[in-house]
């Protein structure tokens, strides 16, 4: 006769926890915050600037202008008979979205802690919109490189593997979830330890080193940096995704199947310790 | 009592809850001090990052804030929460709004809730007012079709329609609150969890989310659980209440009896000589002055009779050369309520580092029977006569006054309806009785 009605809505909390609970129908139920999330980010990065939303295309392109400057100029590093300035653009494009997706999600516990610590809802919409406006933020990079690539062809200096597309997205999933993986672990492991941030800066700053972002794959001898670079689990799909924008380097099957493998363990292990952090993280944080 | 609850339907039930939180330093907070720490003990050397003086039997000790709570509420109830500081109100709210794990225990909750422990929580200063309703919204589990049909009624209700589209940092705290509460009234859900959220927002807007949430509890037969150290709130709103002292539920059921348990609790504060160096200070204060110590001298206990003159010696230090300083006490009956001011005339100029011992009296003839606190400040006013706050401590010292022989003729004095002061008696300046037709 009692809780008719409201068996729909029952929660029961212990303090034994699941060791993986990935909650997944509840994070739907909350989709329309992960959408508000995704929006918020880009209103307020572009609120009280003069030039708006043209921040988008300049930050890259910028960024793109100083590497070919740098790699492509003063250090003299070959891009395999591709244009340089599309080179670093579609490498930056790819680089800056994983780096986002660490980095953001590397301090969801310590930044958000604030709304953490009054209400709840699925932590994991936060990671999850993280890796979404930063999916949004490649995709208007991506224009930009579709720009250049659409002079490029007319000039015909570039010959793009337009089979090949598919792997773009498959393989910015990939590079999502690996970015959530290690961002999420990160945080997990700053609400005890806040110097790991410092750390983390570095770390992505090295790791972009690590992966051929500012050089090609051809740039490398064998040896142990290739071996480090192979390892890699970002080499495979930057590799990949460059091969069908630019129809320069190569696809590598098994290193792919090894990255997709280690993804999503590290995504895995990630979700597990977000999980167990996330029930008491209030009470260390 | 017992007969009619069995068949009520439940709203939370919370069985053998405890929580437990670590004492002193929970780690380095460094990975490189943790390190550190783990290396020097391992060598059996000290650890170099132990606090000179600190205490090391508090180094892993445990502290309850909830030592097994069994607690049933039931839907359509207006549930007060009372208890002094550390009690266990806020941990228990923390649990059941899932912001935190217990550490053992079980907590069934039937129905969503919506927990309102701070007010503007989510709030984003830079989007505006409807951008941040969406938002807020969203966090506390609507969807955004639920938060378009509910959005003309937040917006009526909060008073603010006019700034909706003006981001929020533009905002008074006022009208912050107003949004705020307006859209926690407006959600769907079958609980709402409050934490003194009236604190803020003018007195008529204070009145009608009384009644909102009154209306919430009786007419949508909703479940509001309302944790405040107002007990006049408390008595409004709720129908039945829950005493909480060091992480246990010492009393649960009426609201008045759970008030007057609550507040014979608090006597242990009843001291002569009150220490008020280690006593935070309010945001508010310049801290030009500091006040050290409040003390009452012609008294062994901080007991007095009605109209005796109380002896207070205050001790206090100068922080900067101060003209024209003066004293005040605000007086406050045991339930948060208001009672009066007091205030000195000029107590003189200082220079800086000075020492000083200010001795006053304060006459009681005022003041009902019962148990009030005073919060005391060292002020300046400027030519407008705003005041500048050098030094204030909120609750620094509380006596009682009993009845004198003459009180005694009226019994009890019922401060909920009459207030604390009792004015000197009226005088009767001549009466007679009308002889007809010739005055």
């Amino acid at each position: 006769m009692e809780e008719n009605t409201n068996k729909q809505y029952h929660t029961h909390i212990t303090s034994k926890h699941k060791l993986f609970s990935l909650n997944l129908k509840e994070v739907w139920q909350y989709k329309d915050l992960i959408v508000l999330f995704t929006k918020r980010s880009f209103t307020l990065t572009y609120k009280q600037t003069v030039l708006g939303p043209a921040w988008i295309f300049l930050n890259p392109l910028i960024s793109g202008l100083i590497y070919a400057f740098v790699f492509g100029g003063i250090a003299g590093i070959g891009t395999d008979g591709v244009p340089a300035i599309l080179f670093y653009l579609t490498s930056n494009a790819v680089w800056t979205f994983f780096a986002a997706c660490v980095n953001k999600n590397a301090s969801t516990f310590t930044s958000n802690a604030g709304v953490f610590g009054k209400v709840y809802f699925p932590r994991l919409t936060t990671p999850i919109s993280n890796v979404l406006s930063s999916i949004i933020q490649f995709g208007i990079q991506i224009l930009l490189v579709l720009g250049f690539l659409i002079y490029y062809l007319a000039v015909g200096e570039v010959s793009p593997n337009w089979i090949a597309w598919i792997f773009i997205p498959i393989e910015i999933v990939h590079l999502g979830l690996l970015g959530l993986g290690v961002g999420i672990i990160i945080s997990s492991l700053t609400t005890k330890y806040r110097d790991l941030t410092v750390l983390v800066t570095f770390g992505v700053q090295l790791w972009m080193y690590i992966t051929p972002i500012v050089y090609p794959m051809s740039q490398l001898n064998m040896g142990l940096m290739k071996t480090i670079l192979m390892i890699n689990p970002v080499t495979a799909p930057v590799e990949a995704i460059r091969y069908a924008i630019l129809g320069q380097g190569t696809i590598m099957p098994i290193y792919l199947v090894i990255s997709w493998v280690l993804t999503i363990a590290v995504t895995m292990f990630g979700i597990m310790i977000f999980n167990k952090v996330e029930k008491t993280f209030m009470d260390t944080v | 009592m017992s007969e009619q609850s069995t068949n009520r339907e439940i709203a939370i039930k919370l069985s053998s809850v405890k929580k437990q939180y670590k004492l002193g330093q929970i780690g380095g907070g460094t990975l490189t001090a943790d390190l550190q720490s783990w290396w020097a003990r391992r060598r059996g050397k000290e650890d170099p990052n132990t606090k000179i003086g600190q205490d090391q039997r508090l180094i892993g000790q445990t502290f309850m804030a909830l030592n097994g709570i069994d607690l049933t509420v039931y839907k359509g109830e207006a549930l007060g929460i009372i208890g002094g500081n550390g009690a266990g109100k806020s941990t228990m709210l923390k649990l059941l709004s899932r912001v935190t794990a217990p550490t053992e225990g079980e907590i069934d909750i039937y129905g969503r809730i919506t927990s309102m422990l701070e007010v503007g929580t989510g709030f984003n200063g830079e989007l505006t007012g409807r951008e941040n309703v969406y938002m807020n919204g969203a966090i506390l589990g609507m969807t955004k079709a639920e938060i378009d049909a509910k959005m003309e009624d937040i917006i009526e209700f909060s008073e603010v329609r006019e700034f909706i589209d003006t981001p929020v940092k533009r905002y008074s705290s006022g009208m912050y609150v107003k949004l705020a509460f307006s859209i926690a009234a407006h959600l769907d859900s079958e609980i709402m969890i409050m934490d003194e959220v009236l604190a803020v927002g003018d007195m008529a807007f204070q009145k009608k989310c009384l009644d909102k949430m009154r209306e919430v509890a009786k007419k949508e037969g909703r479940t509001v659980l309302y944790v405040s150290h107002n007990m006049n709130t408390i008595r409004q709103l709720c129908d039945r209440c829950v005493v909480l002292e060091q992480g246990k539920v010492v009393f649960e059921g009426n609201v008045e009896e759970a008030i007057t348990i609550y507040l014979n609790k608090t006597d242990d504060e009843f001291s002569c000589l009150n220490d008020l160096s280690k006593r935070d200070r309010p945001k508010s204060s310049t801290n030009k002055a500091f006040m050290q110590q409040i003390a009452f001298l012609n008294k062994t206990k901080a007991v007095c009779t009605r109209g005796e003159f109380l002896k207070i010696k205050l001790d206090w230090i100068a922080k900067a050369n101060l003209s024209d300083v003066k004293f005040r006490m605000i007086v406050r009956y045991r339930d948060d309520s208001p009672v009066g001011l007091v205030q000195s005339e000029s107590l003189g100029n200082f220079s800086v580092d000075e020492t000083q011992i200010t001795n006053l009296e304060f006459d009681t003839s005022m003041l009902a029977e019962g148990k009030y606190f005073f919060s005391i400040a060292l002020f300046q006013s400027d030519e407008v006569g705003n005041s500048v706050i050098l030094d204030h401590v909120t609750r620094a010292c509380s006596i009682e006054i009993l009845n004198n022989t003459e009180d005694k003729k009226i019994l009890n004095w019922e401060h909920r309806w009459w207030g604390s002061i009792r004015f000197p008696s009226l005088k009767i300046l001549n009466q007679g009785f009308i002889k007809d037709g010739n005055h």
